[in-house]
């Protein structure tokens, strides 16, 4: 499965709004998938949006938890809790689409 | 009519749904559109959602624009543009093409356009989510601002960029009590659905106010029309009222005023001085209002443009609607008459308004003449002419487009003065008139061509003129470099007669009256002549009686003389018989 991955470095933004337990989730998802399937070249950052609600706009975040894979290009968003790990990989193009 | 019948249910469902009536009095927020604030008796629902619905194209999108761009400007309530489809740019660049300066508005800190921008192949949804994100982004832009008001256009956007409705329905449904507990007066716009409202149902959050735009074609020319569907807790006026787009957002809440409007006893001059004189001598009523119906050149415009000048020179505002000629047109025609239209014009007293029937319907003129009044507001309005309307609609419809006109004119207290051309043999297009507008209008002026003798020329009456004594003749009018001129026409045993006809009969009794005359004359010489004869006999005679009686006298004389004579004789006789008889008495004899 790796080897159908990208070999770049992938630059994670995870948005919250608050310790809510979707976001709380989301992010045990994330860290999960990262480690299983990144090891080593990934980044993620987290945005509490109740604290910088000014950064929703510069992703176009609509719902909470919103990943976006800032990198590699092309941006993609995943929303949602992150727990269906099959998608998120689908979603950043670690697996391919079928 | 299907589909009529399934918003109504649509409605009326949404209504038992949500029943959660609020005890306290509605408090509105006006929006400043034009006229709307009338038919809603103030405005949106304060602190409340309102929908606002419509197909493409229908004004949805300018009317939250209009109203969160008057509220800035105008009201003191900044506000927020929640857009989905449209880009900032865009926006701006839109309001600015009607009137508004989004960009202004937004460096004052009055306004904020935030844009959501959605992408569906950019989102992956995994799981469990919410649209807080959403709600910070709204909350965020509204406190920036501190506004009051915000736009949402169009919500529906986000059931095409998110693929799990059920979440989708329920965080609109937060979002409605979000905007409420913000105390936000919101339009939210909806894309109108086949047989709903809105596409997606969003009437089934809104249950405060619901407001339909419309736009419908009918012989090639688009009316719009809104129409407002519900309004909780306010009485509403529930007809379907026409709107203009044009610099901003009108409504026109143009229904029938009824009959309570002031008759005004003031009488204004029509400028035609012996027109004045067959109206009592003091012209007509102020407020009242006039048809000039005759043929084509029979003078419609021609005394309808002196009407305008005297309006200009009591220094009355006069609104001239055109429908028939470009102003360049009337100014020359009118000046070759010896109206001076193009002084008034330059002193601001006059304005035209000019346009040709057919370029809209209607409604949509009559939306844009109540505007133009409305601006302009003057004392007097001239419609030249109102026929060219009538091939617009159906009778009811024009005449209850002019009902409508002439009431809210007379409301307002502004003489009308409509033209009507009927054409020269068809008594059938007179009579249209009669039928259309006859009746709801106060003096009717008949111009009426009459030829004869290879000529024609130009007469006129007064068939009705309410609330006076009005002259009952006909006169014959002439237009001339200085205006124009009645005539009283020349009635003998022939009828009527104009022109030259009339010239000629007046000149033929002038004649008459001439021969007469010399009749006289002649006469009374005659008789003079007698009389000196007469006279001249009587002389002869009495000279004649004189001689004679000279004559007798003569003779008288000498008959004394002779008596005396005789006498003596006798006594020289009676000596001399004495002597001898014989001789004296043979003496005697002789």
């Amino acid at each position: 499965m790796p080897g159908t991955a990208d070999e770049g470095f992938y630059e994670l933004r995870l948005y919250v709004a608050g310790q809510t337990p979707k976001s709380v989730a989301a992010f045990a998802n994330l860290k999960r998938i990262c480690e299983e399937h990144l090891e080593g070249r990934y980044q993620i950052e987290i945005i509490d949006l109740l604290e910088r609600p000014q950064l929703a706009k510069g992703d176009e975040i609509i719902a909470i938890p919103t990943l976006v894979r800032r990198l590699p290009e092309p941006i993609k968003k995943i929303i949602g809790d992150l727990s269906n790990t099959e998608k998120v990989l689908v979603g950043l193009q670690l697996k391919p689409h079928h | 009519m299907q589909e009529k019948d399934d918003i109504q249910q649509e409605i009326t469902s949404s209504m038992r749904n949500y029943s959660d009536i609020d005890p306290a009095p509605l408090e509105k927020a006006p929006t400043g559109i034009d006229g709307f604030d009338d038919i809603t008796r103030g405005g949106l629902p304060r602190g409340r959602p309102t929908l606002v619905c419509g197909s493409a194209g229908c004004g949805k999108t300018l009317f939250g624009m209009e109203f969160l761009a008057r509220g800035a400007a105008e009201f003191d309530e900044p506000g927020v543009f929640v857009a989905f489809e449209e880009t900032p740019d865009e926006l701006i660049r839109n309001a600015a093409s009607v009137g508004f300066d989004l960009a202004a508005l937004s460096a004052q800190g009055k306004l904020a356009i935030e844009h959501i921008y959605l992408e569906r192949s950019e989102i992956e949804e995994t799981g469990e989510y919410d649209l807080e994100a959403l709600f910070i982004r709204l909350g965020y832009a509204v406190d920036q601002v501190g506004a009051k008001r915000i736009v949402l256009d169009t919500l529906e956007a986000l059931f095409a960029a998110l693929p799990n409705e059920f979440i989708l329905r329920a965080e609109l449904r937060r979002l409605f009590r979000w905007l409420k507990q913000r105390g936000l007066t919101a339009v939210i716009t909806g894309e109108r659905g086949a047989g709903t409202l809105t596409r997606h149902g969003l009437e089934e959050y809104v249950s405060d106010c619901v407001i339909l735009l419309d736009v419908r074609m009918a012989e090639q020319v688009a009316t719009r029309r809104l129409r407002i569907v519900k309004y909780r807790g306010s009485s509403h006026g529930s007809n379907e009222y026409p709107f203009l787009i044009d610099r901003g957002f009108t409504v026109l809440p143009i229904t029938s005023v009824g009959l309570e409007h002031e008759a005004s006893d003031e009488r204004i001059s029509t400028g035609i001085a012996q027109l004045d004189a067959m109206l009592e001598g003091k012209g007509l009523y102020r407020g009242s209002s006039v048809l000039l119906s005759g043929t084509a050149g029979s003078g419609k415009s021609s005394i309808a443009a002196h009407f305008a000048q005297a309006s200009c020179a009591r220094g009355e505002r006069c609104l001239y609607f055109a429908f028939e000629e470009s102003q360049q047109q009337i100014l020359r025609n009118m000046r070759s008459i010896g109206v001076d239209l193009a002084a008034c014009l330059e002193g601001g007293l006059l304005a035209f308004h000019n346009a040709r029937p057919t370029q809209l319907g209607l409604e949509m003129h009559l939306a844009l003449m109540y505007k133009t009044i409305r601006t302009f507001r003057p004392r007097m309005v001239i419609v030249d002419p109102i026929s060219n309307f009538m091939s617009l609609g159906t009778q009811i419809e024009v005449r209850a487009m002019f009902t409508r006109l002439v009431d809210y004119l007379k409301t307002e207290g502004i003489t009308a003065v409509f033209t009507s051309l009927t054409s020269g043999s068809a008594i059938d297009n007179l009579e249209r008139t009669e039928t259309e507008i006859s009746s709801i209008i106060d003096a009717w002026l008949l111009l009426r061509d009459i030829e004869t003798d290879g000529e024609r020329n130009r007469a006129m009456y007064i068939l009705k003129s309410r609330g006076m004594a009005h002259s009952n003749q006909i006169r014959e009018f002439v237009l001339s470099e200085r205006g124009i001129d009645l005539i009283e026409v020349y009635t003998g045993p022939e009828g009527v007669l104009t022109g030259s006809a009339r010239l000629a009969r007046e000149a033929q009794t002038r004649e008459a009256q001439l021969d007469r005359t010399a009749q006289l004359e002649l006469t009374r010489v005659r008789l003079e002549h007698k009389r000196h004869a007469i006279e001249a006999q009587v002389a002869a005679l009495h000279a004649e009686l004189a001689a004679e009686a000279a004559a007798f006298d003569t003779a008288l004389k000498a008959e004394q003389g002779r008596d005396a004579r005789f006498s003596e004789d006798r006594d020289r006789m009676a000596t001399q018989r004495k002597k001898g008889p014989f001789a004296a008495r043979q003496g005697k004899g002789e």
